[in-house]
């Protein structure tokens, strides 16, 4: 059993990229090293910036013999086709062949041992091919190597049980050794194990475990907060990217002028993080402190004291801009920047940014109407700012502060709060983890902003296909369903999509409708987001495919969905469950049979058995349930519980009562009967799409 | 011997590893600064030219690094451009932003094996000792739509802020690099900035002189920014500047067609600016925009091909 080390040691690797070029290569490795009856033990991989690395143990010695065996020309064939045989198989003579008969005769059978090859020997070959077959999300040519690669390959440390593996890579070095961190420890380094590596590398100040890197970052910056007991912005992504930017973290602390901590906190975050990745420290009231915290990837001479103030200096830099950005954009108002949306492509096909804002204005205002809110203006009000701080300077420098501007604009111009709080909310959600808006205000630009985008791109055929989502459709699908359950929102989507393609001048765009394909994506979502809340797939296909055409009220459908998951939790429910699949499979397999349906109405004369008569009763009272109670005035719960009621008449006909008696007539109306359960039921969800 | 007039060797690296700690101490002048990388990119065998006379946007037009990246031949070519930016102009009112600034522009062609560890060395010719600073190669891939160019690479921080762009260039114009070179800019002016630890570049210590002889950065280009912003925000005439444009555009053309890859080059740099002109003068809808950048493309790539076909660049 042997152990491989592979180290790739690159120039620096974008920190987005080495997680995954990781995964892969370790990946590659594996499944090449299975492929070739050699499998490691264990395999791990290890990434920095500068390196790729992969430690394999356990890896056998030798692959294991083979033995093929091959049939050759017939005894007493032509001597050159024995010949050519024995040339092909590399045997000397006949007599070194099998002769064995066969249902076609005698002939000769070559018997050859392929010893197994030593993994010494098969590794260069599958190693080559794993870093050749790594896909990178870019990669790029450089003279000193065939292989493309995302940059540049310094040297390659190849040892099998510690004796170096030549790898043809033309210029770029093979062998045992490696480097250390750039600056720290910048010297060649010599190694002879997996073990040894490690070590070395670690006294060479690389930190290779990028989860040890993490843990690092994590205890340097709580130290650091401790020190001065502030609390630290919590921010995994930013920690994540950070641990891909450095081999050797140091985390250090500079501070923010005092003059600066009167931009919005959000500015100060964004600043810090966009560009600088910096992290934000709060108070302890919760409000930002006068201090940032960074990663330097250098133990410096001085202690830090030069990074720290060029660090600083640059962020008073960035935060000048910003301040500058803030007081400039405040001096006219948001309402005045609309006009310099018609600057601002939204879409080719789709107009202007000014354009789309027309739109939301108007579909907004619609929706504040159907959703009976007290001052629509406002509503209006919002719609018609939402995108207006697009045009300023601060949204501009930092477009993931769009909204947000937008909200301190509006508040500063003495809007109402309700409209300035919908220009920040309109956004969102912004994915499955973020608050949903709840203030009517909000949620009415928010569901306009979004079904303009969906109804618009339906329209002009982008739509999401595979992975493909450019336009982030599917987020604001999800958007829209999270909007109406999470509020409640009694709206029938059918029309509000409609109403949103009127807005659409035909005369200009020329687009066709798209509500009634629009309306089947929003349900695949919704299906997809109920599976994700753990809510049972047969129950949202029964519950969806009740109606005939695609229900278009969210807030009705989770509730019958909701109901249908409590019945089935009832003793009588889940029963009556078995009850109504036996009937159907009767009245199914009988209509088969006969080449007929049995669906007609009941004959009360030909009744025998008081549980014929019982079960038709009480189908009788329940048949008007469905349309008044169920659907009318959706009292899902209370049509849930007389249908669990039908249980113990059912199970009582079962029973006592055959239905397939020798008298044709009764077995039809027996047969009726049956056939009267899966359609009472069937009015309030397809049953027969439930399993278990 | 003083290293000017030692014969530079291409190809050939006399500077080691560790190089990059020997550093000198004290602030460099705006000037010292250009010598001192200037020298230190003559020892590895540059050729130190002087900046192109025609108005650009980066150093990368120039044509020592838009052609001389294509074809097989050798070239190391260091040089000072003077980028204009018209949009960028702030009338000498920003501390950070000018409609001019300095490039120092250094193509290694092959793409040596060792360009990282140059770069690091010549920032120590300047006194900035990697020990002391955080220096990052932080993701950074360089695209320039109307040259038809793209590469691979890196801003470079130090301690925060980008100093640098490093680029292996993959394409210019259209065509494949091969062999792949090195580009490295330097922005002269955030350099300068920091090593001397000022907050406006007009600040900025110009030629190290003090007393009455001392002179800044603002006194050489302050009356320049204000001057060119007015022009390229106010005053530039864009109607004539469209037709400048075409007869540009047609002028490159013909030049093309008589095989002059370098006249009709110029030609397709008085275009680019044209077009930069234009932009900041707001003359130009999005839709304009994107045909504007594809006309200027297609002249460099008629040039670079032609540059191509011609006799070899180096004779």
């Amino acid at each position: 059993m042997s152990e491989l080390l592979l180290e790739l040691l690159s120039e620096e690797i974008p920190a987005r990229m080495q997680s995954r070029a990781i995964e892969g290569l370790t990946g590659l490795l594996h499944d090449k090293l299975v492929a070739a009856q050699i499998p490691a033990e264990s395999i791990r991989g290890y990434v920095t910036p500068r390196r790729l690395t992969v430690v394999a143990e356990g890896i056998p010695a030798t692959q294991p013999d083979r033995t093929e065996e091959r049939r050759g020309p017939r005894v007493g064939a032509p001597q050159s086709a024995i010949d050519g045989f024995l040339r092909s198989a590399g045997l000397a003579a006949a007599t070194e062949c099998e002769s064995r008969d066969t249902e076609r005769g005698e002939f000769y059978f070559a018997v050859v041992k392929r010893p197994g090859r030593p993994a010494r020997e098969v590794l260069p070959e599958l190693i080559l091919g794993a870093i050749a077959e790594l896909p990178w999300p870019k990669s790029m040519r450089y003279p000193a190597s065939d292989l493309r690669w995302v940059r540049p390959l310094t040297s390659v440390l190849c040892l099998f049980d510690g004796e170096v593996l030549p790898l043809p890579l033309r210029r770029v070095p093979v062998g045992r050794t490696t480097r250390g961190h750039r600056f720290l420890a910048p010297g060649e380094i010599c190694v002879t194990s997996a073990a040894d590596y490690v070590e070395r590398l670690r006294e060479a100040h690389v930190v290779l475990d990028r989860d040890c890197r993490i843990e690092a970052i994590r205890q340097g910056l709580e130290e650091a907060i401790a020190a001065e007991g502030l609390s630290l912005k919590p921010d995994a992504a930013l920690l994540d990217e950070v641990a891909g930017l450095v081999e050797f973290p140091v985390v250090l602390a500079g501070a923010i002028d005092a003059d600066f901590m009167t931009l919005p906190p959000e500015v100060l975050t964004t600043a810090m993080r966009a560009h600088q990745k910096y992290f934000s420290c709060l108070g302890r009231d919760g409000t930002p402190a006068p201090r940032f915290l960074f990663v330097a990837n250098n133990l410096a001479s001085d202690g830090g004291k030069t990074i720290i103030a060029g660090n600083e200096r640059v962020l008073k830099a960035r935060l000048a801009d910003a301040r500058f950005f803030w007081a400039q954009d405040r001096r006219v108002p948001l309402e005045t920047r609309v006009e310099a949306l018609k600057d601002r492509m939204f879409h080719a096909k789709l107009g202007s940014v000014y354009d789309k804002t027309e739109r939301i204005k108007a579909l907004a205002y619609d929706l504040a109407q159907m959703l009976r809110q007290q001052i629509p203006e406002f509503t209006r009000r919002a719609a018609y700012l939402a995108k207006a701080d697009l045009s300023t300077a601060m949204v501009g420098e930092f477009p993931e502060l769009q909204g947000i501007m937008g909200r301190y604009y509006a508040l500063h111009d003495g809007e109402d709060n309700s409209v300035a709080n919908a220009i920040a909310d309109h956004y969102r959600p912004l994915g499955p983890s973020d608050a949903c808006p709840s203030a009517p205000v909000s949620i009415a630009v928010a569901l306009a902003d979004k079904i303009d985008s969906l109804v618009g791109f339906f329209a002009v055929g982008e739509k999401p296909s595979g992975s493909r989502d450019p336009f982030a459709l599917r987020r604001a699908a999800l958007g829209v369903i999270r909007l109406i359950l999470e509020n409640g929102l009694r709206l029938q989507l059918r029309n509000v999509f409609r109403q949103a393609a009127s807005n659409f001048d035909p005369a200009r765009y020329g687009l066709s409708d798209p509500s009634e394909e629009l309306l089947a994506f929003l349900a695949d979502r919704f299906k997809v987001h109920l599976r994700e809340q753990g809510v049972r797939h047969d129950l949202i296909a029964a519950a969806f495919a009740q109606v005939g055409k695609v229900e278009d009220d969210l807030v009705r459908l989770w509730a019958r969905v909701a109901a249908l998951q409590r019945f089935l939790s009832w003793d009588d429910g889940a029963n009556l469950l078995i009850a109504y699949r036996r009937a159907s499979n009767i009245v199914a397999i009988e209509e088969r049979k006969d080449g007929r349906a049995y669906d007609g109405p009941v004959n009360r004369a030909l009744f025998r058995l008081s549980e014929e008569k019982m079960l038709n009763n009480r189908l009788e009272e329940l048949s008007h349930l469905p349309q008044t109670t169920f659907w009318e005035r959706e009292e899902f719960e209370r049509v849930m519980t007389a249908l669990a009621s039908l249980r113990h008449p059912v199970d009582a006909f079962f029973d006592k009562v055959t239905v397939n008696t020798d008298e044709p007539k009764l077995r039809e109306n027996r047969l009726r009967l049956l056939s009267g359960i899966r359609k009472t039921m069937n009015q309030v969800a397809d049953f027969s799409q439930i399993e278990g | 011997m003083s290293p000017w007039a030692r014969p530079p060797a291409a190809g050939q690296i006399a500077r080691g590893r560790a190089d990059y700690f020997n550093t000198k101490g004290g602030a460099l002048s705006f000037q010292s600064l250009i010598l001192d990388l200037q020298r230190f990119w003559a020892d590895q065998g540059c050729v130190i030219l002087q900046p192109y006379d025609i108005e650009v946007g980066a150093g990368t037009f120039h044509p020592a690094t838009a052609l001389h990246a294509l074809g097989p031949e050798p070239w190391r070519a260091a040089y000072v451009q003077p980028s204009r930016r018209p949009a960028d102009g702030r009338y000498g009112e920003n501390p950070n932003r000018v409609q001019q600034h300095y490039q120092l522009q250094v193509i290694l062609k092959p793409a040596p094996a060792d360009g990282q560890d140059l770069y690091l060395a010549s920032l120590a010719a300047i006194g900035i000792d990697a020990r002391l600073h955080d220096i990052r190669f932080v993701e950074d891939d360089w695209e320039s739509p109307t040259l038809g160019a793209w590469g691979l690479g890196w801003e470079v921080w130090l301690d925060g802020m980008e100093v640098s762009q490093f680029t292996y260039f993959q394409q210019v114009g259209g065509i494949e690099c091969d062999p792949v070179s090195t580009e490295l800019t330097y922005g002269l002016e955030r350099l300068a900035m920091y090593v001397q630890g000022v907050e406006s570049m007009f600040d900025l210590d110009y030629n190290g002189a003090s007393g009455p002889a001392r002179v800044t950065y603002g006194q050489v280009f302050k009356r320049a920014e204000r001057e060119f912003s007015a022009y390229n925000f106010e005053l530039a005439d864009t109607a004539r500047l469209v037709v400048h444009f075409a007869d540009a555009e047609t002028e490159c053309r013909a030049l093309v067609d008589r095989g002059l890859a370098l006249p009709a080059y110029d030609q397709c740099l008085k275009a680019s600016h044209l077009f930069n002109l234009l932009d900041a003068r707001g003359a130009i809808s999005v839709t304009e925009r994107t045909a504007y950048i594809l006309r200027v493309r297609a002249l460099a790539n008629a040039c670079c091909a032609a540059w191509l076909a011609g006799p070899s660049s180096v004779e």
